[in-house]
């Protein structure tokens, strides 16, 4: 699954940046936009639900940002990007028309042909829905090949709802159950206030047969984990993908190394079974 | 026909109860419903009760003298609105309010806390009930207190 097609001694999409230009640009909320990228020539690469690229904002800097688009839509690269940073905050000023450096897909994603045959939840918190939505994209154009799908998601406020629209349309779906909460909010708002692991206790879960997608901050997904395992969910189900410093993404710098694993080619989605004693020791 | 002792039994709050502990709760027990908007009780009332939530959703909220309120927390069907101690008499802090039409059971806590003092098996009871509750409570706004979701 995923894996960019590439070898460090074979010089090609996955070490020169591709240029791509800005087609659209849609501000999410303050200081986080999401871009739809066209290669300037050819076609885009196909991705796996979970994968990232490496954007490069010419004269600045490379990022890691995961793909956040419908992997069946086969023009564009979307990315959803945070401003928090030199090149984050480049590549989040770009206009329609500029251009960018692309390199991936890098990594594994979600695991979707395992996921097949079980109810799957969905936990995501802030902008860790970006890496989820293509995800999310894919099972609902094959709706028929999972069980119960439940979609829980958390933000800090409601002037902070990633994909807002889109989950409200999610959300009248019959055949999924979507629950947003948000940390804080004004009387005016009539969902859940809270952190996400409080939905957790509420939605209805098959222990034996649910694979678990998680993304967010990494201490929003411990506390997940937690409220996962209080209502008996084995950590072979659950799945986290995680974001470390990333220079090469090829596996050769070991910027992202996580204990014995480097996250930009073993991860960056991560079975928690597989990593619950490095998750637990906070020099990793 | 479904009593209020059936009501109370089926409540998460009281799953493994004992009959007779039950009954014992029951006689402090009384069935209430509020409108959408309308206050469960207000920050500074005595917490003479505390509430088990049927049907229908509340809003925790705090507001400076003057301000808006800021909602920190949603109870729901399953779930207890209470007071920091709910066995020794105290105030609320925060104004409870019912965003949805709201169906629950008010407990009168002198009532409970009588017989709590007269049964220390039912004090024990209780009290770990509430426990864990206010644990993940703590918990929960420890978690909402890192504010987790990156640069403002
Ligand atoms: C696999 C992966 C997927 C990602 N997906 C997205 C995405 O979809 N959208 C998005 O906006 N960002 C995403 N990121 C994070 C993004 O790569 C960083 O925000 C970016 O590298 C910051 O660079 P900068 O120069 O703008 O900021 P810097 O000046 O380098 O740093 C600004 C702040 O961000 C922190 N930071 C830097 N790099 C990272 C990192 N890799 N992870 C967490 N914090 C970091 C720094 O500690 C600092 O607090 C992803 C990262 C990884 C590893
Ligand atoms: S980013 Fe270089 S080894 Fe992963």
């Amino acid at each position: 699954m995923g894996n960019a097609n590439v070898t460090a001694d074979a010089p090609g999409p996955g070490q020169t940046p591709q240029r791509y230009d800005v087609v659209r640009r849609q501000r999410e909320f303050a200081n986080t936009v999401t871009l739809a990228l066209k290669p300037h020539a050819g076609v885009r690469p196909t991705f796996t639900p979970g994968q990232f690229n490496m954007l490069y904002a010419f004269g600045v800097g490379e990022a890691a940002v995961s793909v956040s688009g419908d992997p069946a839509d086969a023009n564009t690269f979307i990315h959803t990007i945070r401003d928090v940073g030199a090149v984050s905050g480049a590549l989040a000023r770009l206009a329609v028309g500029a251009s960018v450096g692309v390199r991936g897909p890098f990594g594994r994603g979600w695991p979707m042909q395992a996921a097949i045959g079980t109810d799957v939840l969905i936990i995501a918190g802030g902008l860790g829905l970006a890496p989820l939505r293509p995800a999310i994209l894919d099972i609902f154009a094959h709706r028929r090949r999972y069980g119960r799908v439940s979609i829980l998601f958390g933000c800090r406020h409601p002037k902070e709802m990633l994909f807002c629209r889109e989950l409200r349309r999610w959300s009248r779906r019959v055949n999924v159950d979507v629950q947003v909460t948000v940390d804080h909010a004004d009387i005016g708002w009539h969902a859940h206030v809270g952190v996400v692991p409080t939905l957790i206790a509420r939605v209805a879960l098959d222990t034996r047969a649910t694979t678990v997608f998680v993304c967010g901050p990494e201490v929003m997904m411990r506390f997940s984990i937690n409220a996962l395992q209080d209502r008996g969910l084995p950590a072979r189900r659950i799945y986290l993908s995680m974001e470390r410093n990333m220079k090469c993404a090829i596996g050769l710098c070991g910027h992202c190394q996580f204990a014995s694993a480097f996250v930009c080619k073993d991860g960056p989605v991560m079975c928690y079974e597989k990593i619950a004693d490095m998750l637990a020791v906070p020099e990793i | 026909m479904e009593t209020l002792e059936h009501i109370l039994a089926a409540h998460p709050f009281c799953s493994g109860l004992a009959p007779e502990r039950l009954r014992l709760l029951y006689g402090c027990a009384r069935n209430c419903r509020f409108d959408a908007g309308q206050c469960l009780h207000r920050a500074c009332e005595g917490a003479d009760k505390f509430f088990l939530i049927r049907h229908g959703r509340v809003a925790l909220e705090i507001a400076e003298p003057g301000g808006t309120p800021f909602m920190f927390a949603t109870l729901e069907e399953g779930e207890i609105v209470f007071a920091g101690e709910p066995m020794s008499p105290c105030s609320w802090l925060f104004d409870a309010r019912a965003i949805e039409p709201t169906q629950a059971i008010s407990i009168d806590t002198a009532c409970l806390r009588g017989k709590c003092e007269r049964d220390y098996r039912l004090g024990y009871e209780m009290m770990s009930r509430f426990l864990p509750i206010l644990a993940k409570r703590l918990h929960a706004a420890r978690l909402q207190l890192l504010d987790v979701y990156g640069k403002r």
